[in-house]
Order: structure tokens, then C-alpha cells, then sequence
């Protein structure tokens, strides 16, 4: 019953029907969490922020600490101004974060509260306390996806914090993406086998996978702290993971403090790790430890035991646009078929560049951006695949088509444990293979009858 | 009070009372402090999860996408037929329909799904923004009522126009437009409406086969596995049974008014409401034989659970529960079931309770316990701490906060996975209880920071 997807395709007038993207906000509070001592601020209603810290928590498994300014109809009708200076009032002596990072939405941005002039005049009248910081990203929800606050809200952090000091030292900033704690840490690991001194930001490892320790903290140890965000303006170089995702925040610091940026794709699968590596190469000039190297042989070992397996296979690929376009990339790495990868974040940018990588890997294949699940499934129907990769979402499409699903992405909502690996770097590479694989495996266990049920595969 | 100021918000302290503290004062039904870490949600939150289970409407989200996508297939409400409700539409406003306004695109999106999903009735959510940019819902349903024959209800549901009490009643004023449609004729005079239960875990089957067996018929369940039609001739039936915090109260209310049906209020939860539940519809019917046939379902359901909730009650004896609800009606029936586990309440509270559900929270528990409106995750902890729970009962946001103190916990709301209505509910319940409190993982928790 669940399965009520035509398979006939015709136009759609603005409407989404099972959305592949969610609202700008909660991109913004997530990349608040990867702030040390940060409390993330939803300036709009009560709702916004309850569903956004639910969102949160149902992926993390995470408690997801974030305040909201409560508008009522008097804020609608009169600006939430007077909300805004209560709600700093609140957080700072109750909850004593060092950063407040506020967010705006669909309601604030509509009725035209101005952030800036709000936040100078409550640090001025000595509302907000010394020593402590506030700052704000425009997050209309209207607006790009989720994807597009994560980016402004990290851009946020480099226009309000960013200092030069012209002195370098060497420094690299690099902006993650919008990964999993997981990734984050995973990442530093990297830049640390590779000798480059860095400033991740923002950065969730240590705050959305804390472990347990018999007690609650608002504010866990791990995100970057203002000290280092303020360094990032000395930077010799940043480095932009996933152009949807981390573009805005490298642009801002260019703008700001003269530091040049370079955008890659998300290290995530083998091409655009050792493209990742490549630039660390390129920065330090040192070749990289044996560490690495062997982490790629056991990954591109891996790669030829299952070659036989992936060859041929059609894959749909749904998810937020960076991540979707490395994945692509690396399917066909695989020597499977994308044939259909689709993104909710809106940019015809995605469009061309998954169509360049997936070049002669599949014939015309279905890309979009701006798509939705149902689109994606109608796609399915007309051209069925034999994996398909993506968020909880795709679960619904999996079960009506009977196809192997690999989750993959945000959000995933119905399964436990999958914040706690990093899908980035070559450790990430091994560990997507075995998910795909053994999806592909699974089913093909589940299908043979008895007489071509086999022990050893 | 023990350390209880210093985990209480200044402006908060008359929102929080422990019992034996002074005569009872309880502020509620408040705003929330801006800046507060609030569990609270809005007005949309309201109206959508009370709508939301009726299986075979369309529910369309006119708004920016994050009102869909946070509202979609959340909440288990399971359908025994149509599963329309489980997908999720939204107009997905953008910039431009910001500032030209949004009523094309929603007439268009209306009658697209109309078209595809045939559905019995829409109801169409506004959202925030459509408060402020002015979009007329209403007249878009009525032009597109008339064009397609499709009853379209509006749903006046901006976030910012209160709390989620807020939304119930406009969820309410939507429902009772489509109630006094139906041919209410061949409805039995031993019939009733069940209201306020929404089928999370299938537990309005349960429900609804106690009636069955009793001899009662049930014209319409209000919301869970819910349909159009019968909510349509729901003003046949003799009696509306609310459970919940009132959350389709004010449809009772309505329905008392126009067509003067009778409503009585009862909770499905734990073996003394459950059984008092049966019995208050069997006495309103002053029907010798359905009494009888009560009393004996009343009998057959504890005879079978009974061995097992002694069984779990010696395991649980004198452990300690808090408990932090949506609406505080809930916290009523967990208090006795807790009670007849051999357990104690310590804590109780929810995020939208009334002046009297706070009064008798007070008159039923036992001095000492804390009783708190519009909670925090700060506040709620120290509690947790102070009182040293072992069982903490709440919803999606409380549990990593339970486990993190190293807590067992249960979840009431939405994402409960068992039904705990009913007797059945009850060993369920029970069973919950004592495979969290008393899991081994506990022992590899560090030592509680007390």
C-alpha cells in the first residue's frame, strides 16, 4: 500500500512529493554543535527548533542542545527584537555557553529583523557578557536546503571570528563539509598523518558522539574553539571540501582576510581521497606516511577481490550534493552504472558535473537537482537498479521495487551506530565497499533457490 | 529544597513545585522563556500530529520544505487499509512565492494530488510564513472544494500563533467541519466515538476489540486509523470517548454543543484506567448485558496479565521513575502503573499542562515529588540526579539525556514501538520498564555522577 508511485512521468507545478532536502536551519544548528562551548539559537517559533533538535537526535542518538527566541504573534506583528535580547539574557546566565550562534527562519527573515544591528545593540547595552560571542547566519528556510545553512552558518563563523594577524605559520583551514562527527575526526586524522597544521571548522567529533560518561553536559568537549576560528583569517590556504557545503565559508574568508581557497570534492571513495591527498602533498611537499599508503593498498585490495561483484550493477544514488557526486564517482570507479542520481538541494551545477563523471559509465542517465523522492522512484520504475544508495527516506522505494539499499547520508532515522564511521578517506572507502557489497550479496543469498544457494561466493 | 534552586531558571521557579514545599502554586499554560532550551514544539506540531493519522485524507504542507519533512512518517499511527498519510507533500515555498504570495502554487499542487491520490478529503496546513504573506487558504480550498468535489479543510495552523495546545484546537475546528456529513442511519444506540488516540503501535485495535466484545459499536476513531466517512457520521454516535490531554477535547466540546452528544474522559493506560475506562461507557449505557459482558472482559484480560506484573513488580519494587509527558493527562495513569509495579514517582511533568491537571498531579503523588511545567534538558537532569531515577519516561528528545546519566528510559510518545493501551499495554509496559532498569549494560557505566 505504501508503494503509490505512477510510473508514467509528467511535469509537476511546485509541489514535492516525499522531499530529498530539508530547511536551512537545521544546516545552521548542526554546524553550531561543531563550535566549542557553542549553544545554536533558532530565532523563530518554538517549532522550528523542537523539530530541529528531534531531527538531530533521532540520527545522533545524540541529546541536541539549541535554543529558540519563542516568537509569538506579538514578535510576528512587532519584530522579534525584544525576544532575541530576552533570549540572550536566558542563555548566558543559565546556560553559559561561550558562542551563541543564531539562525534565522522563515518567520524572522519575512518579518525583516535585522541580526546585526540586533546583536551590536545587545552587546552594547551589555547583554551579551564579556569574553563571550554571538553570531548569526541568514537561514531563510525559502532558500537552497539544509545544505546551504550548514554553508552559511560556517561562513557566519569566519566574518564574525576571522582575524588576520599575518602570521601564517603555516596554517591550513579546512572546512569538512557537512559529514558525520565520524568524518570530521577522520579527516583531522588524516591532516595530522599528513603533517598539516590545521583548523577544522566547524567540528562535531568529540560533541555528537560523545561517549558516556554517566553524566549529562550541555556542552561536550569536542567543536572548534574561537581562539582557533579566530587563527583561520591567518591561514595560508583553505581548503573547501565539497563545493555545496563549504564553498560560502572559504569565499568569506577570502573576502575577509586574503586567504586564498581551493575547493575538492568530499573524500569520499578512492579518486577523491587521493585528490585530497594530492593537495595535502601539494601544501606540505612531504610524500605522504606509509600509514596512508597501506590504508589505500588495503582499500584498492579490497576494491579488486570484489570487482567481479560490482562490474555491471546499475546504482541510484540520492542525497545532499557533494556527497552524492563523490559516491557517484566512485561507482563508477567500481565499474557500475549511475543511472540515476538525483539531489533535493536545488544548483545546476550538480546536474553537470555528475553528468562529466558519470561520462560513459551509463548510457543517458537520469541527473537531477531540485528532485524529490518521488521523481527518483518514478525513474526506478522505468529503469530498475540493482543498489540503491541514500538516506532512511529511500526505504520506502527500496521496499516497493525489492531493492538492496545501502543507507547512506542525513538523515538516517531507523538505524543505530552508523554516526561512529567515517564513509571519507580510504578507512571510509573499505567501509562502503563491504556495506554495498554485502547488500548486493544479501539479496542475491535471499533470492537463489536451493539449487544455486551457494557456501562460498 | 535540596539544590533545586540552582537548576531553575530564575523566571521559571513558579513553574517548578516539589510536594510538601509550601502550599501547592503552579504557573502554566505560559510562553516559553525566549532563549530557554524548551522541549515544547508549536502550533503546526499540534495540529498535524492530531490530523496526521487519518489514513485516507491528502495532507498537504503549504510552506517551506522543513515543515513537511519533519512531520513526515514520524509518529507510527498505523492504517489497516489506505496509507496516504505516510507520504509527504509540501508546496515548498521559495523566495519568489515569498514575495508574490503562494495561493497558485498551492491551487495547483491541490489539485495535482486530487487528481493522483483520489483522496476522500484534504486538509491543507499553513505554516508561518503563510500567516505573514498573507496567502488565503481558505479561499483556495473552497475554489478547489468546488472544481474537483473534494472536500479541502484548511488548517490554520501558523507555528507562532501559540503552542501546541494551539494547534489541537484548530486541528479540532478542522475535524468538526467534516463531521454532520454522513447518513448516520443504522448506527447502533450502544455506540461510541473513540477520540484522542492515534493508533501508535496498532493500539486503537486493542481498544476497539474491548468494544467489540463488549457490545458497543464504534461509528468513528478520532484519529487513529482514521477515515474521512466516518468521521463524517461520527455525530450518530451516543457518546465521545476523549482520551489524552485534550488534544481532540474541543471537538467533544463542539459536538456536545451542536448535536448533544455526551463525552466522558478516560485514559487506556494501565489496568485501574483501563478497566475504569470500560466501565464508565458501560455505565453510560445502563445495559445490563453489556455490563455484564464488561465485567467479564475485565476479568479475562488481568487474569492473563496478572501473574506476569507480579512477577515483574518483585524485580522493580522500590526503584525510581520520572516522568515528563506533552500533556499532562498521560502522567495521571503512569503515576498508578508505576505504582502497581511497586515503583515511585519522583518527578513528574509535561510540556502543555492545565491549571487542574497540575492540582491533581498534586493531590496524587506522594510529598517530596517534584512537579514542574515546561521543562528544560539542564533542569530536567539535575532533577534526574537529585532524585536518583532509575527509570526516566519522555519522549524523542529526553532519551540520549536518560541514557547519558546512565538512566533507563521509556518512550510514551510518538516513537513508542509497543502499544502500551490496554491490558495488554499494561505487561507491555511492565516488560519495557524492566528490560531497560534492569539492563547489564548499566554495569559498564561509569558510576553515577552524583
Amino acid at each position: 500500500m505504501l508503494n503509490m508511485t505512477p510510473k508514467e512521468i509528467h511535469k509537476r507545478k511546485g509541489l514535492k512529493i516525499n522531499p530529498a532536502k530539508t530547511c536551512q536551519p537545521i544546516g545552521a544548528m548542526y554546524a553550531s554543535l561543531g563550535i566549542h562551548n557553542c549553544l545554536p539559537h533558532s530565532h523563530g517559533s518554538q517549532g522550528c527548533c523542537a523539530y530541529h533538535r528531534s531531527h538531530l537526535t533521532r540520527h545522533y542518538k545524540e541529546p541536541i542542545m539549541a535554543a529558540t527566541s519563542s516568537f509569538t504573534e506579538g514578535a510576528a506583528v512587532f519584530g522579534g527584537g525584544a525576544n532575541l535580547r530576552q533570549a540572550l539574557k536566558t542563555m548566558f546566565s543559565v546556560y553559559k555557553p561561550d558562542v551563541v550562534a543564531v539562525h534565522t527562519t522563515c518567520l524572522s527573515e519575512t518579518i525583516g529583523d535585522d541580526l546585526p544591528t540586533l546583536i551590536k545593540k545587545a552587546a552594547d547595552d551589555g547583554i551579551i557578557p564579556k569574553g563571550k560571542t554571538v553570531i548569526h547566519a541568514n537561514t531563510p528556510s525559502y532558500v537552497g536546503s539544509h545544505v546551504t545553512g550548514f554553508a552559511n552558518m560556517t561562513a557566519a563563523m569566519v566574518k564574525y571570528l576571522a582575524e588576520k594577524n599575518g602570521h601564517s605559520g603555516k596554517l591550513v583551514s579546512v572546512i569538512p563539509g557537512y559529514v558525520e562527527p565520524s568524518d570530521m575526526r577522520e579527516i583531522k586524522r588524516i591532516l595530522n598523518l599528513m603533517g598539516v597544521r590545521h583548523v577544522l571548522f566547524p567540528d562535531t567529533s568529540d560533541v555528537l558522539d560523545a561517549g558516556q560518561k554517566g553524566k549529562f553536559t550541555m556542552y561536550p568537549r569536542g567543536g572548534v574553539k574561537v581562539e582557533e576560528l579566530k587563527s583561520t583569517g591567518s591561514s595560508e590556504l583553505t581548503l573547501a571540501l565539497g563545493k555545496f557545503a563549504s564553498e560560502t565559508g572559504a569565499q568569506m574568508l577570502e573576502q575577509k582576510c586574503d586567504v586564498p581557497f581551493q575547493v575538492l570534492d568530499l573524500p569520499i571513495g578512492i579518486s577523491a581521497t587521493d585528490r585530497f591527498i594530492e593537495a595535502l602533498i601539494d601544501i606540505t611537499g612531504a610524500s605522504p606516511p606509509e600509514t596512508l599508503i597501506e590504508e589505500r593498498g588495503r582499500a584498492v585490495d579490497i576494491m579488486t577481490d570484489m570487482l567481479q561483484y560490482f562490474h555491471g550493477k546499475k546504482v541510484a544514488i540520492f542525497g545532499d550534493p557533494d556527497q552524492v557526486l563523490s559516491l557517484t564517482e566512485f561507482a563508477v570507479n567500481l565499474g557500475m552504472k549511475p543511472v540515476h542520481v538525483l539531489t533535493g538541494t536545488p544548483g545546476k551545477l550538480f546536474e553537470r558535473k555528475a553528468k562529466k563523471i558519470i561520462g560513459q559509465a551509463a548510457e543517458s542517465p537520469n541527473v537531477k537537482s531540485s528532485g524529490d523522492l518521488f521523481l527518483l522512484h518514478q525513474w526506478i520504475k522505468n529503469e530498475p537498479v540493482d543498489l540503491l544508495i541514500g538516506n532512511t527516506y529511500g526505504k520506502y522505494i527500496a521496499r516497493a521495487e525489492d531493492i538492496p539499499f545501502v543507507r547512506f547520508g542525513f538523515p538516517i532515522l531507523d538505524r543505530i551506530g552508523h554516526s561512529y564511521f567515517p564513509t571519507v578517506g580510504y578507512r571510509g572507502a573499505i567501509r562502503l565497499l563491504e556495506k554495498m557489497l554485502d547488500a548486493i550479496m544479501d539479496r542475491q543469498d535471499r533470492d537463489a533457490p536451493d539449487f544455486r544457494f551457494e557456501l562460498v561466493m | 529544597m535540596t539544590g533545586m534552586n540552582m537548576s531553575v531558571l530564575e523566571a521559571r521557579k513558579g513553574q517548578v513545585y516539589e510536594k510538601g514545599d509550601g502550599p501547592f502554586k503552579l504557573k502554566c499554560n505560559l510562553d516559553s522563556v525566549p532563549g530557554a532550551v524548551s522541549q515544547r514544539a508549536c502550533v503546526f506540531c499540534g495540529s498535524r500530529v492530531v490530523l496526521y493519522p487519518i489514513t485516507d485524507a491528502l495532507h498537504l504542507v503549504h510552506g517551506p520544505i522543513g515543515c513537511a519533512i519533519y512531520t513526515w512518517d514520524i509518529r507510527g499511527a498505523l492504517s489497516s487499509d489506505r496509507e496516504l498519510h505516510r507520504l509527504s507533500f509540501s508546496t515548498d515555498l521559495q523566495e519568489r512565492d515569498v514575495i508574490f504570495g503562494g495561493e497558485k502554487k498551492l491551487e495547483a499542487a491541490l489539485l495535482e494530488l486530487i487528481e493522483r491520490y483520489e483522496p476522500e478529503a484534504a486538509f491543507v496546513y499553513s505554516t508561518c510564513i503563510v500567516g505573514i504573506i498573507g496567502d488565503d487558504i481558505e479561499a483556495v480550498c473552497r475554489q478547489v472544494s468546488e472544481k474537483t468535489g473534494i472536500q479541502c479543510i484548511p488548517v490554520q495552523s501558523e507555528g507562532f500563533k501559540g503552542s501546541k495546545r494551539a494547534g489541537y484546537q484548530a486541528a479540532c475546528n478542522a475535524l468538526f467541519r467534516l463531521v454532520g456529513q454522513g447518513d448516520t442511519s443504522g448506527i447502533s444506540p450502544h455506540s461510541i466515538n473513540i477520540l484522542g488516540d492515534f493508533n501508535l503501535a496498532g493500539e486503537i485495535w486493542i481498544i476497539q476489540d474491548y468494544y467489540r466484545r463488549m457490545g458497543i459499536e464504534v461509528v468513528a476513531t478520532i484519529t487513529g486509523d482514521g477515515r474521512v466517512a466516518d468521521i463524517q457520521r461520527a455525530h450518530g454516535a451516543r457518546l465521545n470517548v476523549v482520551q489524552c490531554s485534550g488534544a481532540t477535547l474541543d471537538l467533544a466540546k463542539m459536538m456536545k454543543e451542536r448535536y448533544g452528544i455526551p463525552y466522558i474522559r478516560v485514559s487506556y493506560f494501565g489496568v485501574d484506567d483501563m478497566a475504569e475506562a470500560l466501565y464508565k461507557v458501560a455505565d453510560h449505557f445502563q445495559d445490563e448485558s453489556i455490563k455484564k459482558r464488561t465485567n467479564a472482559l475485565v476479568r479475562e484480560e488481568l487474569d492473563a496479565i496478572y501473574p506476569e506484573i507480579v512477577r515483574f513488580r518483585q524485580a522493580l519494587k522500590g526503584k525510581r521513575a520520572a516522568i515528563y509527558v506533552g500533556g499532562a493527562f498521560k502522567a495521571f495513569s503512569l503515576i498508578k502503573a508505576f505504582r502497581l509495579l511497586g515503583m515511585k514517582v519522583v518527578l513528574v511533568g509535561s510540556q502543555t499542562g492545565t491549571k487542574e491537571d497540575y492540582e491533581e498531579l498534586e493531590a496524587i503523588t506522594d510529598p517530596g515529588t517534584i512537579i514542574v511545567d515546561d521543562s528544560n534538558p539542564l533542569e530536567l537532569s539535575e532533577f534526574l540526579k537529585e532524585k536518583r531515577v532509575d527509570i526516566f519516561v519522555g519522549g524523542v528528545k529526553e532519551r540520549p539525556i536518560a541514557y547519558k546519566l546512565g538512566i533507563g528510559f521509556c518512550d510514551h510518545n510518538h516513537e513508542r514501538k509497543e502499544a502500551l493501551e490496554g491490558f495488554i499495554g499494561m505487561y507491555n509496559f511492565a516488560k519495557e520498564v524492566y528490560s531497560t532498569v534492569m539492563s547489564p549494560v548499566w554495569h559498564f557505566v561509569p558510576r553515577k555522577a552524583v
